[in-house]
């Protein structure tokens, strides 16, 4: 075993874009679930938009088509449980699962003819100046694009949900959709709009793991990133800086047992591999203390009976 | 415009109803679905869903309908429970692994030694390592209030490395050339799970997952614990106003679908697969879940929706050797059946008006 053979700023530059596809699908969740929606089909979909963004960058050449391709697939997938849950009224957590298994069917179905096939590269910016910062560059100012949409996002949601109007019904939505619906607000056009924001985001998670972080096809290739994602927006006690936190934290455990399986660490890869399920876990034991904090309305039915 | 009033009681001719219904529907949007792939829709239809019963080769692929259907039935059967008590295990994927690998371990830890009390003794050890895997979450929920959904989804990811690592490791073949993978308990006559009547498929696991559907009709019909089951499902508040302890109902749920699926695992690895390896699960964990919403977690509603269900697997077997048909697209006909079987659902629990739109 050779410890020295890792890289601290390596594996912090690592670690940010380890983060990346987890953090935006989260902030997508985070947005279903304050708007009083749980939609556990996040692994669905974020797979879905790897399969199509990959396919639509490998056709277009271009990363960014590919992006916005993923987003709309994402998107796309989630209108379907949006008429189940909203207008069907099926429960959330049956028609959630039906999403994951739906989607890593399609996802494998599409994907078939895309095996082996190289994405186009995505290219790295470096910021003159910034980047050439000893050790703070490498590790904070040479990534590509869209590791610093992620972090925007984040203030984005975060300003939505705290200073906007919009943001302040999404909230009323999620907390008791009856009183929001009494004042006249569209409960379930609220609700169908989150999703397929929190579906779009998917799928770009999706697309990024695909795209940059990977980049290949493989058939179920996002091994769980959208339960983690769930368990993040727990984790982050629904706050979008927190989800950020999380997903560093997520991103450190995955990038540091990666480099100690290629360090030879005297622990089976096996072993390794189990360690950001088992953290996950474990942080979840941690936060549900804290209960407070989930929206009021959070995975209730809503019908308006006259 | 269309409106939705809801029932007073759900209707229980639709909700016998609706799973045909949605079978059906799923039928035409697979059918579409192969054409778009460019088959001939009737005939991939055909291939899947009567070939194997009546077709040519049905004396190969009848029993096959046991021994795929008998997993997902003793699954679904322990998942029902809980989702009936909006508990909701959706990690019997991992269970199955763990089930499969405590009773391959009892196994090959007697190896080669020939008694009477092996295979009772490996049964006992996979229902106890199904049992444990999901005591995780139940305890977890139990006592700190985490949510089981997530922990239990966790766990499978844990189980597929723990089998990974047995494969290559522990329980590796010593006389396997280096192959990964355990001995075949097929070729070791005090494990092995053979078919008891030959030719059918009716192996220990089929019968297993039968006794399992008779206990639970009877302990959702006729025991205080089914009533309690059910009430915390459709009026929680009034469960815990009448004395249902929840946290003991979380424990029982959660335990007896570890134990079945666990069960499931063991009989699968010491008959139809024989082995552990890499790739021993398959995903009946995860199909299991379809069943139970199929069957409408009711105990014989879940036997014919697993069969109906093998015969899926059975049928996407033979289209993707005889039509070039995709896996995939079997997979994603399995995951649109639970969409429209949870659409048409609508229908139990509310009746569709036609009302004018008001003015305000």
């Amino acid at each position: 075993m050779d410890l020295s053979a890792i890289n601290p700023i390596l594996l912090l530059a690592s670690l940010m874009v380890a983060a990346t596809a987890v953090m935006i699908a989260a902030l997508g969740e985070l947005i279903v679930e304050r708007a009083g929606v749980l939609n556990l089909g996040v692994e669905g979909m974020m797979i879905t938009g790897a399969i199509v963004g990959f396919a639509a960058a490998v056709h277009s050449g271009s990363p960014t088509v590919g992006f916005i391709a993923a987003a709309a697939g994402g998107a796309g997938l989630s209108l379907l449980f949006a008429l189940l849950t909203q207008v069907a009224l099926a429960n959330q957590v049956a028609s959630g699962l039906a999403l994951t298994l739906f989607g890593l069917g399609l996802s494998s179905l599409i994907g078939q003819s895309y095996v082996g096939i190289k994405p186009p590269s995505t290219p790295k910016l470096d910021i003159p100046l910034l980047s050439d910062i000893p050790v703070l560059g490498p590790i904070v100012f040479r990534h590509d694009l869209m590791v610093y949409i992620g972090i925007a996002l984040v203030a984005v949601v975060w300003a939505f949900l705290k200073f906007t109007r919009a943001g302040l019904v999404l909230r009323a939505v999620g907390e008791n959709h009856d009183a929001a619906h009494a004042l006249g607000y569209k409960v379930v056009r609220i609700r169908v709009m989150a999703i397929l924001f929190g579906g779009a985001c998917a799928g770009l998670g999706g697309a990024y793991i695909s795209l940059i972080r990977v980049p290949q096809w493989t058939e179920g290739m996002t091994a769980g990133v959208g339960w983690i994602a769930l368990a993040l927006v727990v984790f982050a006690s629904w706050k979008p800086w927190r989800v950020l936190l999380g997903a560093y934290l997520f991103g450190g455990v995955t990038v540091l047992q990666l480099n100690l399986q290629a360090a030879g660490i005297a622990i089976p890869v096996e072993y390794l591999s189990m360690s950001p399920y088992l953290i996950t876990i474990l942080v979840l034991v941690i936060m549900s203390a804290d209960r407070s904090a989930a929206p009021a309305s959070l995975g209730r039915i809503f019908h308006a009976s006259q | 415009m269309l409106t939705l009033e809801k029932r007073p009681q759900p209707s229980k001719a639709l909700s016998y109803i609706t799973p045909v219904l949605a079978v059906i529907v799923t039928m035409i949007a697979g059918g579409l679905l192969f054409a778009a792939l460019g088959k001939d829709p009737i005939v991939a239809i055909r291939t899947i869903f009567w070939e194997p019963l009546f077709g040519e080769f049905a004396s190969y692929y009848r029993p096959q309908l046991l021994v795929k259907g008998g997993p997902l039935i003793l699954i679904a059967l322990g998942l029902s429970l809980g989702f009936r008590a909006g508990i909701w295990n959706i990690g019997a994927e991992g269970q199955y692994i763990i089930g499969a690998i405590c009773g391959a371990g009892v196994a090959l830890a007697f190896y080669p030694l020939e008694a009477w009390y092996i295979f009772p003794l490996m049964v006992i050890a996979g229902a106890l390592g199904g049992w444990a895997w999901a005591m995780i979450p139940a305890l977890l929920k139990v006592k700190f209030g985490t949510n089981e959904i997530l922990v239990s989804l966790m766990l499978v990811y844990v189980a597929e490395q723990l089998l990974a690592s047995m494969a290559l490791g522990v329980m590796k073949n010593p006389q396997g050339y280096g192959f990964p993978g355990s001995r075949n308990l097929q070729q070791y006559p005090s494990a092995f799970n053979n078919e008891l009547i030959a030719g059918t498929g009716m192996h220990w696991g089929v019968a297993a997952a039968f006794i399992a559907a008779i206990f639970s009709y009877v302990l959702l019909n006729r025991h205080i614990l089914g009533f309690q089951i059910r009430l915390t499902g459709e009026a929680p508040r009034a469960a815990r106003f009448s004395g249902v302890k929840p946290a003991r109902l979380v424990l029982i749920c959660m335990g007896s679908a570890g134990a079945l699926a666990g069960l499931a695992g063991m009989f699968e690895v010491a008959g139809p697969s024989g082995q552990i390896s890499i790739n021993f699960n398959v995903g009946y964990g995860f199909t299991a879940i379809i069943v139970a919403f199929l069957g409408r977690l009711h105990p014989v509603g879940i036997i014919f929706a697993g069969l109906l269900m093998a015969l899926t697997y059975i049928g996407g077997d033979a289209a993707q050797s005889r039509l070039q048909l995709p896996a995939a697209a079997i997979q994603m006909v399995q995951g649109m059946l639970l969409f429209f079987l949870l659409a048409v659902d609508v229908l139990t629990n509310y009746r569709i008006k036609l009302t004018k739109r008001e003015v305000a």
